[in-house]
C-alpha cells in the first residue's frame, strides 16, 4: 500500500510530520533534490533563503527562541556545512533546538577528498547534541524522528544529519512517518527523588535570606509561573543571568535584576551575602560567577538543572537536583512553607539607589550633550510598551540593550550568550520575527557585529520581514575598546572602525533609515521606526567614550565592582547582614 | 591542587554505532588528558558495547569526563574505578625466534613462573602468550627481549567491577519501563 517516493521527498514528508512549516536554507550542489523536492511543497514549507549558511543557522536560532520551537536548516555539503559551524556553537552553547540537515557527496565518494566533501560528522560532534550520516534512504524517517525527539527534549541542542547524495536520489517504499518517543540510551527528563525535594525544602524553609538565581532553563521548560510562585511563596529575591532576564517580568516587586560581570550591583552583592542560593536552569557560567573559588562560599546551594553534567560541573551544589525545571519547581512547591524576609528584601534597595544615581540616571539621561546607549534602549522599550522582543549582538550594545531593556512577556530576550558570537543579532532578528510575526522584534547591534552578517539585510528584502535595527555606532569595536581602556593602557589595538555609511546600505535593501546624531533627534526617530510598518534602521552615534557600568573585571570575586573608572563599590559590613 | 597520578578506568556501555569512540575521545582530547589504554567489544547484552579506557587524570577530572560521555546520545551509562575497585587484565603476544627457545635451558620454568602459553610453534618462530596487569606483561616482555622479541602486541585492558550489582541491567531495565508505541502518521495524502 506504500507509494514509491525519493528519499528527498521522505526527508521532506518527515519534516511535515514533525510540524514543520518553515525552513532557513540555501542551496548548493549535494542538496538539490531536497530543494526540488521542497519546491512542490512549498504550500506546506516556506523555505526563507538566508545569504550567507550562517545567517541561515542563526535565523533559525532565532525562530527558536522566541518559539520554542525547533528550527530547521537545510543546507549543501562542504563550505556550507563549515558555515553552520558557528551557529551550531552557539545552539550548543545556548541550549537552542535545532536540526541542521546537511547534504553530503554521495556514499560511494565518501573518503575519497570529492568535491565539496567535508567530514562533516568529525567536525561537528563535538558542537552538536547528536549527529547522524544518512547513507541509506530508509533511515531517513527514522533519523529524522529521533533527530526533533532529541533536539527539543531534555537540555535542547543541535542536531545534525549529513545526508548522502545517493540517498536523497534513492526510491523508497513510503509507509507513513513514526515520531520517536523513546531511546533507551537517553532518558530527557529523569525522576527526582522526593528525598531531594525534600532536602532542598527543608534548606528553602530554614533559609533567613535566600536567593534564586534564574536562567535560561526556566525559560526553556516554559516555568515562568512556577518560578513566580516560589518566589512568592517562600518571598525569595529573584536575580536571573542574561539568558534567562525574562523568565520573570521586570516589573515583579521580586525581580532584582541581572547577575554577572555586567549585572545589577545589588544582585552581585546578595551573592555574598544570601545564605541559600537556589540556582534554577543555569548553569554557573564563568561571566555569572567570577571567581569560582570565591562565588557564594557562604550559602548552600540547592542547583536544579535537567542536564547532569552540570550538577557540581563549576559550583558544587549542597542539594543538586537532575531534573526539569517546571517539574521540579511543581514538585516543590507542595513542600515550601509560607515566609517572609522583608528585611533581607529591603537589604537589595541600597545597593540599586546606589545603582541609580551612579550609574542608571546618568546613563538614561545624559546631560552632556552626547547620546548613551542606555538612553536609546531606554527610549525603545518605552516606545514598544515595553513588550517587544529584544534581540541583541554582542558586545556593549548587547550589555547596555540587556541591562535597559524591560520584559513584561516570556522569550523576550534573544542574545547570543555562551559562546558570545558577533553577528548572531541580524539573523536571528529575522528568526525572531518570523516565528513571532505578532511581536515587536527589535535589533540592538554594534557597527562591528552588524558588518559580520549585513548581507542578511537581503532576507530582510526578499521577504519583508519587519525588524527594527537600533545600530549603536560609535565606530569602535566598543567592548575590546573597553577592556583596552580599562586594562590595556588605553592602547586601541586594531578597534577603531572606519565605517560605510550604513543608511545609504540600509536603503540599498529597501529599508528606510536615519541617523540619529544629537540627543534631540532620538524621541522622534524611535517614534517613527516604531510607528513604520516594516522593517526600520536607526543609525545612532554613540561616542566611543561610553563604557559598560558596573563591571566586574574578568575573573575577579563578585564584590569587586567598578563604578566608574575610578570608584569602586565599598562592600558594607557583614554585620549588617547577620542581624537580619 | 589537581592530582594527575591517578589511573582511572572508565567503563563505558553504548549502542554499537559509528562514531562513538571519536564522541568518547574528544571528551578527554579538550582537556589534553592522554588516553592509555582504550578497548571495546560486543558487551554481555545484544547490541551494546562495552569500552574501557584508562587515563591519567584527577578526580575532577574523571567525574566531569564520565558525566560528559554518558551525555552521548548512544551511551548507555559510564563509571569511573580506581584500581583497586576492580578485576582487570591485560593480554600480550611475544613473537620469538623459536631456535633462541630451544637455546633456554630454563624455558619451562619461565613458562611456568609467567603463567604463559604457547599458542604456535614454527621453525622461525613461537608464539607465547601472557595476560595479567601491565607489569605482569612487561615481566615476561624483559624475560624474553634477551631472545630479541620480533614482534610484541598488548591489549588494552579489560575489567569487571567487585561490585555485586550490575548498573547497566538495572539502568536498562527501569528504562524499558518507559518505552511506549508511537502512531503511524502519513504525511502523504
Amino acid at each position: 500500500m506504500g507509494q514509491t517516493i525519493s528519499g528527498a521527498e521522505a526527508l521532506i514528508l518527515s519534516l511535515i510530520a514533525e510540524g514543520v512549516d518553515t525552513t532557513f536554507g540555501y542551496p548548493g550542489g549535494a542538496i538539490i533534490p531536497v530543494f526540488d523536492v521542497l519546491y512542490d511543497y512549498r504550500d506546506k514549507i516556506h523555505n526563507i533563503l538566508a545569504r550567507h549558511e550562517q545567517g541561515a543557522i542563526h535565523s533559525a536560532q532565532g525562530f527558536a527562541r522566541v518559539s520554542g520551537r525547533t528550527g530547521v536548516v537545510i543546507a549543501t555539503s562542504g563550505p556550507a556545512a563549515t558555515n553552520l559551524i558557528t551557529g551550531l556553537g552557539d545552539a550548543k552553547m545556548d541550549s537552542t533546538p535545532l536540526v541542521v540537515i546537511s547534504g553530503q557527496v554521495g556514499a560511494a565518494a565518501l573518503g575519497s577528498d570529492a568535491f565539496q566533501e567535508t567530514d562533516v560528522l568529525g567536525i561537528t560532534q563535538p558542537l552538536s547534541k547528536w549527529s547522524y550520516q544518512i547513507r541509506n534512504a530508509e533511515d531517513i524517517p527514522w533519523a529524522v524522528a529521533r533527530a526533533f525527539y532529541i533536539a527539543n527534549n531534555g537540555r535542547p541542542g543541535p542536531v545534525v544529519l549529513d545526508l548522502a547524495k545517493n540517498a536523497q536520489n534513492q526510491k523508497i517504499e513510503w509507509t507513513g512517518y513514526r515520531q520517536c518517543n523513546y531511546i533507551r540510551s537517553y532518558n530527557p527528563y529523569p525522576d527526582v527523588p522526593k528525598k531531594l525535594l525534600l532536602e532542598a525544602a527543608d534548606i528553602i524553609n530554614d533559609a533567613k535570606r535566600p536567593f534564586i538565581l534564574a536562567g535560561n532553563g526556566v525559560t526553556i521548560s516554559g516555568a515562568e509561573k512556577d518560578l513566580a510562585a516560589l518566589a512568592e511563596k517562600a518571598d525569595i529575591p529573584v536575580a536571573t543571568t542574561l539568558l534567562g532576564l525574562s523568565c520573570i517580568s521586570s516589573n515583579h516587586r521580586l525581580n532584582k535584576g541581572m547577575i554577572g560581570m555586567h549585572g545589577n550591583v545589588a544582585c552581585n552583592i546578595a551573592t555574598t551575602n544570601c545564605d541559600v542560593l537556589i540556582a534554577i536552569g543555569m548553569r554557573f557560567s564563568d561571566r555569572v560567577t567570577g571567581d569560582i573559588a570565591r562565588f557564594a562560599p557562604q550559602a548552600k546551594v540547592i542547583h536544579i538543572d535537567i542536564d547532569k553534567s552540570e550538577i557540581d560541573k563549576t559550583i558544587p551544589a549542597t542539594v543538586g537536583i537532575n531534573g526539569d525545571a517546571r517539574t521540579t519547581l511543581q514538585q516543590l512547591l507542595p513542600f515550601i512553607r509560607t515566609a517572609h524576609h522583608d528585611d533581607w528584601i529591603r537589604s537589595f534597595d541600597d545597593d540599586w539607589e546606589l545603582e541609580r544615581e551612579k550609574i542608571i540616571n546618568k546613563e538614561i539621561n545624559p546631560d552632556d550633550g552626547v547620546i548613551t546607549m542606555g538612553q536609546v534602549v531606554n527610549k525603545v522599550t518605552e516606545a514598544t510598551g515595553n513588550q517587544a522582543v529584544l534581540v541583541t549582538d554582542v558586545g556593549q550594545n548587547q550589555m547596555q540593550a540587556a541591562r535597559y531593556f524591560r520584559y513584561t512577556r516570556p522569550r523576550s530576550i534573544i542574545t547570543s550568550g555562551g559562546q558570545g558570537t558577533m553577528g548572531f543579532g541580524l539573523p536571528a532578528a529575522i528568526g525572531a520575527k518570523i516565528a513571532a510575526p505578532d511581536r515587536t522584534v527589535c535589533l540592538f547591534a554594534g557597527d562591528g557585529g552588524l558588518q559580520m552578517t549585513i548581507e542578511e539585510l537581503g532576507v530582510i528584502l526578499q521577504y519583508n520581514v519587519d525588524v527594527k535595527i537600533i545600530l549603536l555606532n560609535n565606530n569602535f569595536l566598543g567592548m575590546v575598546r573597553q577592556w583596552q581602556e580599562l586594562f590595556y593602557n588605553e592602547r586601541y589595538s586594531e578597534t577603531p572602525l572606519v565605517n560605510p555609511n550604513f543608511v545609504m546600505i540600509a536603503n540599498a535593501y529597501g529599508i528606510p533609515a536615519e541617523n540619529v546624531e544629537t540627543p534631540d533627534q532620538l524621541d522622534e526617530a524611535v517614534e517613527r521606526m516604531v510607528k513604520h510598518d516594516g522593517a526600520y534602521l536607526l543609525n545612532v552615534n554613540i561616542n566611543p567614550s561610553e563604557l559598560v557600568y558596573p563591571m566586574v573585571p574578568s575573573g575577579s570575586v563578585l564584590d569587586n565592582i567598578l563604578l566608574s573608572k575610578t570608584e569602586k563599590y565599598i562592600k558594607k559590613q557583614k554585620t549588617d547582614y547577620d542581624k537580619l | 591542587m589537581t592530582n594527575y597520578n591517578t589511573l582511572y578506568t572508565v567503563t563505558v556501555f553504548s549502542e554499537n554505532r559509528v562514531g562513538i569512540i571519536h564522541k568518547l575521545s574528544i571528551i578527554y582530547t579538550r582537556r589534553k588528558i592522554n588516553i592509555e589504554t582504550i578497548s571495546a567489544s560486543p558487551s554481555s547484552i545484544k547490541g551494546v558495547s562495552k569500552i574501557t579506557v584508562t587515563a591519567y587524570c584527577s578526580k575532577d577530572d574523571i567525574i566531569k569526563i564520565v558525566q560528559q560521555i554518558e551525555n552521548i546520545i548512544e551511551v548507555l551509562k559510564a563509571f569511573y574505578y580506581t584500581d583497586d575497585e576492580i578485576v582487570y587484565q591485560e593480554i600480550a603476544l611475544y613473537k620469538v625466534p623459536t631456535i633462541k627457545l630451544l637455546e633456554e635451558p630454563n624455558l619451562e620454568s619461565i613458562i611456568r613462573k609467567h603463567n604463559a602459553r604457547i599458542l604456535e610453534i614454527t621453525h622461525e618462530y613461537t608464539i607465547v602468550e601472557k595476560t595479567g596487569h601491565y607489569d605482569e606483561t612487561e615481566a615476561l616482555f624483559y624475560e624474553f627481549n634477551k631472545y630479541g622479541i620480533r614482534q610484541f602486541a598488548r591489549s588494552g585492558r579489560v575489567a569487571v567491577t567487585r561490585s555485586p550489582l550490575e548498573y547497566v541491567t538495572m539502568y536498562l531495565d527501569n528504562e524499558e519501563k518507559n518505552r511506549r508505541p508511537t502512531e503511524i502518521w502519513n504525511s502523504r495524502e
